[in-house]
């Protein structure tokens, strides 16, 4: 029986005995049924596709991509989105004024919707127009072109009748109660992109009701934002909740519509960094008509609200939006003309980067993104085929990737099945950091007590062995940090210039972590001889606060690290409420916490540890989580934040690390690596560690994925077959003790329950 | 009958109203409002103004139970306990922490429940009666014995390895079913096949073995005695007189349960990836989500306090000697 | 550092297990007044399945107490203070025992009773080249110099450990039988023995090799997995046993009133239960576990030590799984109430003017007793199960408490990878197998002496 390799074949005949064996008259009869109706739902349900394709039979040999989520997105408004999960589905369909070169290292920033990059002119105070380092600049404006003929996706919001009248406008709750889901608005329409909707969005930014995550801190910066919310906020007193707040004919000091393709941005003072944040989806344009159609009454209560149906008009568009299972984007049929590069890094061409050159973008016809919360299914279905790409967690590693001499190689497995390998770069910094306001641990007290604890943290980071961190928990992918800039951003420096001084010594072209020892001398010097208190004997004990728990593995590892000096760490697993508390007010001692880049610049990172960016100084809004505060460290930063990368700023970096360096309110830092699995099918990917607006770039080759699934999963039938007769063989005696049972009358039985 | 089924309804209110007062106390005492609006407003950058916005937005920025600003009819309305709790009454479930309606979401989530709860309950059902009624059939042997110790190792062990090795060696190592997922529709078939399996086989233990008390109880009553001693075959024994009235216990001790089915199984949803509400409410727990879990909690009592009172009917249904009074 | 210097710590739930010890001897200590409820469980003992059974749970409840007497250890005197200070850690009896499986650390994953770790790490060569290999462990099998040696070792220490368990066990059970085994022929000692000598001898080999390797194998810190599912022993115990016993007095006095007074007690303790019923019991136990954690938190002085933190946590939770079954409890304790009260002797008392207080604690209570001890039997494995689900839900015991629920949760992962780490998971599997299967079988027997349904 198994033998024969037809697919369709062999289901049929496991049935068949199965279903003539069921019916004889025995007693596992209805097992043996059950057991039938299940290989024949097998083969009804399947059709000749493998069975256990977990995509919908009718999509094979499409030109689609398949990706997973692990948690459904919260808000998929631009105004308010502000992470990555959200952001690989928004920034496919929203486009920002500017967007990141796709093949360039470094970053490099194009226009998008734009004729050009925006034109920066300078004024003082009176607007009349200065040079950029004049001394007197106290606004910048920028100025923006759009190309013309950029369409909108078709939408509900833009759909209008003969009569050029709306179609979809209500006027109470009743009226839309025929609509109960977005799809029921069949009807859409379109309309050209202008420069009165970028403006628009930044007005949604400014409105507090909207709470965007950016506004506090856009407000320092756009001239007029600040008083723009606060009239929002009045206008919106004689609204119903719920209301649609027309933000068109409101005045925003700091904006300019010239004409349908043309706006400006004012200022105040320099911000170089703002050419980062044009490239992010909270700059991407907004039409009036969505904002109106989605707050019509009635629609809210059906989810049916713009931060969970986009439009766009980026590459893509959302078609479907359920969240407890799938995400589909497709492509959008408006999109403006939009080409691959054709140039690209050294190495690029030769790794085929280039070989899609001058083709209309987008490449892919849909994108399906499934729910997965576990990691098992995920990593299976990878390796069945059904999903295209995929990262590498710490415990599929070794099946995946093996590292020898030269560098780092799939193993055989992976090879075989012709998956290809990729170092992504993830632009961030994950640290183990000191609250310096702590009593013990801090920077608190008279002078000679804070250089105690100084001595103390120092200790400590000497201490902790990151590196062995990262090797188990991460199998080596990750760098020990030794600020906080990662590799790949401007300011980061690798070798010995690099090198914190306080927790390493360079020893043989690499750095050493200095010996225990020299902690040990440390931390008597700060009062603790082997952990203890030098006065009253009392041991040392430390908290750290976790939330979520944490694995007990990770736990037990930390505690070890401080266990090398004798010193006690108590875990204190706390929620996430409480913990954002313990932050907020300073009442935390030891804490674990991350940082991923908005965009490739170093102030992104520096400010991790600018004193009035501190939790507590903020109110608990800050960035700062370890509320370092250095009046000389602030003094730099102030400075450096205004310059362009040059070797001056360079220097004034080195100059800040070399003081983060010595205070070390990090104990312990790392920047992660990533790995991404590519499935031979998949074509142009390049990681881009800043830009989710990637997914126009990729492409695939729809049969040779369907002949791959086909090859890779083959059903294995023994086991059912198996069962199938050892169901049959156990009827047998079954039966005939059955037979007997029947003979036997009421003196046996009696007999048998006694 | 109608009288009755109203009167059990309303005296369904106290229940409610208590676990409602219940569930109110244990929420709104751990997680202060504050406390919610900074998990959902996430990390980067929250002020406490975006806190006091987002509490307004969601309503809670009202008092929990008295709201003395206002002197007249919004004393008692205009509150946390009204808005949040009293109106689950009327299911107006109300707006999620995250900003969803819980409402629609339930409406959607539940049929994946059913699809996968209705068949296991099934299914499950049938398979233990007729292995129950098999050991029934040979009572008092080393087979009966022997099933049942099984049934014992069956039950000892925990659910959880019933899907680590049912997904581990079925979806992983023998590519017949997907590994996880969910399709609506015919496709939904080929997801549900291993977890309804999973469920049946993690319910067999136990459920043959009460079945098998209830029917063996059946058989030694006087009447099953007595159709032997007439010499009636033992076939005609277990299906004729055993089977329906062992049945009559066994259906009214399910129907409870019926309503329940909607709730879906926190584990097998959230292990095979079903969009239940199963892993609804599971992911609300992690979420810390109250607005969910507390839609949950209510819907879960409704559900129970109906699947009483259909027990109560069923009774009826089965034994006319039972009189509702 | 002197061995002498310790301090006793005891925890909340020492107190209880202790508790429940003396309850439980106390129990059956009185059962020697009440013939007729002695004869049943007898009869429990009567059979190979109910004696086995009750020695492998004694077995696993004799762990749980050892690892109950809890200790700190004295630090060493540093500085010219003279007041003692004590290591932060919480240790037990059971530790000391099992010092030599915890104290030989690897860095991560090593398959049991291997020489090698399970994963490859990066290793340079004389030429300073990079590899990647599997390293040899830091501290299993560091006696023995390579792989073909460890067989014969192997052998070498597991006949030794037999021959030590054996003559443990003969030690136990010769005088026993002297005694009693011979006579009593009622219960059938001979399986008891066997049971006995079984778990005996398979402790000393566990003790005994896990002195050099790790049995069954490591963790991904390099814990030894053995170590941590003997240490899960006493959460998987405490909470079957302590769920309903934290519950009873709620169960007992509720029940019992709403039995013997009637009317409108009977009306609210009925409301009280079935509200509590109709919530779902996952819910109000991630939603009390919640509550618990802030507690917690504005109570930090309270909860100086992670230990007696787990601990006060722990508790909570075995009251609030209490807390979704007590109604059964209760409901069977309001019915045998009803049933008790309407004796003659009770119905006299109660004319003669006896007061309702003495009325119940001498004629009630003593008649209603064995329910409790009967529901905890029953109850008991499904309570050690619900502990693993939870564990995976996220409102299980702390992290920092070793349990079966927290090892399978760690699985999860375990068993995605390429390689799959099984051990973690196939021990704590086994260990709680074993004891639910052992809880189930006793309160099968339990079920039968005492239910009359099942005769």
């Amino acid at each position: 029986m198994l033998v024969t390799h037809s697919r369709t074949g062999r289901p049929d005949v496991s049935a068949s005995a199965a279903t003539a064996r069921a019916g004889r008259k025995t007693p596992g009869r209805v097992t043996a049924l059950l057991f039938a109706s299940l290989v024949a739902a097998l083969v009804s349900g399947c059709g000749d596709q493998a069975w256990n394709n977990p995509h919908p039979s009718s999509e094979s040999g499409q030109n689609i991509i398949y990706s997973a989520f692990s948690e459904r997105p919260k808000h998929l408004d631009p105004a308010r989105s502000y992470s990555s999960d959200e952001a690989r589905f928004i920034d496919n369909i929203y486009e920002p004024p500017l967007e990141y070169h796709y093949l360039k290292r470094p970053y490099e920033l194009v226009p998008s919707t734009l004729t050009q990059m925006p034109v920066i002119e300078y004024s003082n105070r009176e607007g009349q127009p200065v040079a950029e380092d004049s001394p007197d600049v106290a606004y910048s404006t920028y100025h923006f072109e759009l190309r013309p003929g950029i369409r909108y996706q078709p939408h509900p919001a833009f759909a209008k009748d003969a009569d050029g009248q709306f179609i979809y406008r209500f006027n109470s709750a009743d009226d839309a109660a025929a609509y109960t889901r977005f799809s029921d608005f069949t009807a859409s329409g379109s309309r050209e992109l202008t420069a009165a909707d970028y403006v628009y969005q930044v007005k949604r930014l400014a409105d507090p009701a909207l709470l965007s995550p950016v506004r506090g801190l856009l407000s320092q910066y756009i001239d007029g934002m600040a008083e723009f919310s606060e009239a929002v906020t009045a206008a919106r007193e004689t609204l119903e909740p719920g209301e649609w707040l027309d933000l068109r004919p409101m005045d925003f000091r700091g904006l300019t519509v010239t004409d349908e393709h043309h706006f400006s941005i004012r200022l105040k003072g320099k911000y170089p960094q703002f050419k980062y944040w044009l490239a992010y989806h909270f700059f991407a344009p907004m039409p009036w008509e969505a904002d109106q159609f989605y707050h019509q009454p009635g629609l809210a209560e059906r989810n049916i609200v713009l931060d969970w149906y986009p439009v766009g008009t980026g590459p893509f568009m959302m078609t479907r939006n359920n969240p407890n299972e799938v995400i589909i984007l497709e492509r959008n049929p408006n999109y403006h003309p939009d080409f691959y590069p054709s140039e690209g890094d050294a190495g690029d061409k030769e790794a085929g980067l280039l070989a899609d050159a001058g083709k209309p973008l987008p490449l892919l016809d849909k994108a399906v993104y499934r729910l997965e919360k576990e990691a098992i299914p995920l990593w299976t279905k990878f390796l069945q085929g059904y999903y295209d790409r995929s990262g590498i967690s710490g415990d599929s590693f070794d099946q995946a990737v093996k590292i020898s001499g030269d560098g780092i190689h799939l193993t055989d497995e992976m090879a075989e099945k012709g998956i290809r390998l990729e170092k992504a770069v993830v632009l961030g910094t994950y640290y183990f950091g000191v609250n310096m306001l702590d009593p013990v641990i801090g920077n608190t007290g008279t002078a000679e007590e804070r250089a105690k604890k100084r001595k103390l943290r120092q200790a400590l980071a000497i201490a902790y062995d990151a590196q062995e961190n990262i090797s188990i928990f991460y199998n080596g992918r990750g760098e020990v940090a030794m600020g906080p800039i990662p590799p790949g951003i401007f300011g980061y420096q690798s070798g010995k210039e690099g090198m914190n001084p306080y927790v390493f010594n360079w020893v043989d072209g690499e750095p050493q972590r200095k010996p225990i020892e020299e902690a040990k001398r440390l931390l008597a010097e700060a009062g603790y001889p082997q952990g203890r208190d030098a006065e009253t004997g009392e041991p040392l004990v430390l908290n750290l606060d976790t939330t979520g728990g944490g694995s007990s593995a990770a736990l037990n590892w930390m505690i070890k690290q401080f266990k090398k000096l004798n010193i006690q760490l108590n875990v204190r697993g706390t929620d996430y409420n409480r913990f954002k508390e313990k932050m907020g007010t300073g009442n935390a001692q030891l804490f674990q916490w991350g940082w991923l880049a908005d965009y490739p610049d170093a102030e992104n990172f520096m400010f991790l540890l600018y004193g009035p960016n501190g939790q507590v100084a903020s109110g608990g809004s800050g960035v700062n989580s370890t509320n370092y505060n250095n009046a000389e460290y602030n003094r730099l930063f102030e400075k450096m934040q205004l310059m362009e990368d040059s070797p001056e700023r360079m220097a004034i970096i080195r100059q800040m690390l070399a003081i983060v360096q010595r205070d070390t309110p990090w104990i312990s830092a790392w920047h992660p690596l990533s790995y991404v699995l590519n499935n031979h099918w998949v074509r142009n990917t390049k990681p881009h560690g800043i830009s989710k607006a990637v997914l126009k770039y990729i492409a695939v080759d729809p049969e040779d994925r369907q002949q791959a699934q086909h090859n890779w999963n083959q059903p294995v039938l023994w086991p059912l077959i198996l069962v199938a007769v050892i169901i049959l063989l156990l009827s047998v005696p079954g039966v005939r003790a059955y037979r007997q049972r029947q003979q036997r009358r009421i003196h046996t039985m009696t007999k048998a329950q006694e | 009958m109608l009288a009755y089924i109203i009167r059990r309804l309303i005296y369904a209110i106290p229940i409610l109203i208590g676990v409602n007062l219940l569930t109110f106390a244990l929420f709104f005492m751990v997680n202060t409002p504050d406390q919610m609006a900074r998990v959902q407003l996430g990390d980067k950058h929250v002020s406490q103004e975006a806190i006091d916005e987002w509490k307004d937005q969601r309503g809670y920025n009202k008092p929990l139970f008295i709201n003395t600003r206002d002197n007249s009819e919004g004393l008692l309305t205009d509150t946390i306990f009204f808005d949040k709790s009293l109106r689950l009454f009327v299911f107006e479930f109300g707006k999620s922490d995250e900003g969803r309606m819980i409402g629609s979401d339930i409406s959607e989530r539940m049929w994946p429940s059913l699809a996968l709860a209705l068949p296991t309950f099934i299914i499950g059902i049938t398979v233990n009666i007729v292995f129950a009624l098999f050991i029934v059939m040979f009572r008092a042997s080393v087979f009966d014995t022997a099933a049942m110790v099984f049934c014992v190792a069956l039950m000892s062990v925990s659910g959880v390895f019933y899907i680590f090795f049912g997904q581990y060696f079925f979806a992983k190592l023998w590519h017949l079913v997907p590994i996880s997922g969910y399709l609506s529709g015919a496709d939904a078939i080929r997801f549900l096949i291993l977890p309804v399996i999973i469920g049946v086989i993690s319910g067999i233990g136990g459920g043959t073995r009460l079945y098998r008390t209830l029917f063996l109880e059946e058989a030694s009553k006087d009447y099953v005695r007595t159709a032997r001693a007439k010499g009636v075959s033992e076939s005609a024994v277990l299906f004729r007189h055993i089977l329906p009235n062992g049945m009559i216990p066994i259906l009214t001790s399910v129907v409870v349960v019926i309503p329940s089915l909607f709730m879906g199984s926190l584990l097998m949803e959230s292990f095979f990836g079903i969009p239940g509400l199963g892993s609804y409410t599971l992911n609300a727990i992690q979420a810390q989500d109250f607005a969910i879990v507390r839609s949950m909690v209510f819907l879960g009592s409704v559900l129970y306090i109906i699947g009483l009172i259909l027990t109560d009917i069923s009774y009826t249904l089965v034994d006319p000697r039972v009189r509702l009074s | 550092m002197s061995e002498m210097m310790i301090k006793p710590v005891v925890l909340w739930s020492d107190v209880l297990i202790f508790l429940l010890v003396l309850a439980m001897a106390g129990f059956f200590w009185t059962l020697r007044k009440q013939p007729l409820t002695a004869k049943r469980w007898l009869s429990v003992f009567r059979t190979h399945t109910g004696i086995a059974s009750f020695i492998v749970i004694l077995f696993y409840l004799s762990i749980a107490v050892m690892d109950s007497l809890h200790y700190r250890q004295a630090l060493e005197k540093v500085g010219d203070s003279d007041q003692v200070h004590y290591d932060q850690e919480v240790r037990s009896v059971l530790d000391w025992l099992l010092k030599d499986l915890n104290a030989h650390n690897e860095t991560t994953y090593s398959e049991p009773m291997s020489l090698y770790s399970f994963s490859k790490i990066n290793m340079q060569d004389d030429n300073g080249q990079v590899y990647r290999d599997y390293p040899r462990l830091k501290e299993a099998g560091s006696h023995i110099e390579a792989e073909e040696h460890k067989t014969a070792d192997v052998l070498q220490r597991t006949l030794a450990a037999v021959l030590t368990g054996l003559l443990i066990s003969a030690l136990l059970i010769v005088p026993h039988y002297w005694l009693y085994g011979r006579h009593r022929q009622a219960i059938p000692w001979m399986t008891g023995y066997a049971t006995l000598t079984a778990l005996i001898v398979l402790s000393s080999w566990v003790l005994m090799l896990g002195q050099v390797y790790h049995v069954f194998g490591t963790d991904k810190v390099g814990g030894d997995t053995m170590y941590q599912s003997i240490k899960a022993v006493r959460t998987g115990v405490l909470i079957g046993t302590l769920a309903t016993l934290l519950t009873m007095p709620l169960a007992i006095v509720l029940g019992i009133s709403a039995g013997y007074f009637k009317g409108w007690v009977d009306d609210v303790v009925q409301y009280i239960y079935t509200t509590l019923n109709s919530i779902p019991g996952i819910l109000l136990i991630a939603a009390s576990v919640l509550l618990i954690d802030v507690y917690i938190e504005t109570h930090p002085e309270d909860f100086n030590l992670v230990a007696v933190r787990a601990d006060f946590k722990f508790l909570a939770l075995c009251f609030i799984l209490g807390m979704t079954s007590w109604t059964g409890l209760c409901r069977l304790l309001r019915a045998e109430t009803l049933k008790v009260s309407q004796l003659d002797y009770v119905q006299a008392a109660h004319t003669f003017g006896v007061s309702h207080a003495r009325t119940v604690f001498r004629h009630i209570l003593p008649n209603v007793m064995h329910i409790v001890l009967i529901s905890l039997v029953l109850d008991f494995s499904g309570f050690v199960l619900a502990e693993a689900v939870l564990s995976y839900i996220g409102v299980g015991v702390d992290p920092s408490m070793n349990s079966w629920g927290n090892m399978i949760n760690e699985a999860r992962a375990e068993l995605s990878r390429g390689d799959v780490v099984w051990w973690p998971v196939t021990s704590a599997f086994v260990m709680m197998f074993i004891l639910v299967l052992a809880a189930n079988l006793f309160s099968d027997r339990v079920r039968d002496a005492f239910d009359p349904r099942f005769h």
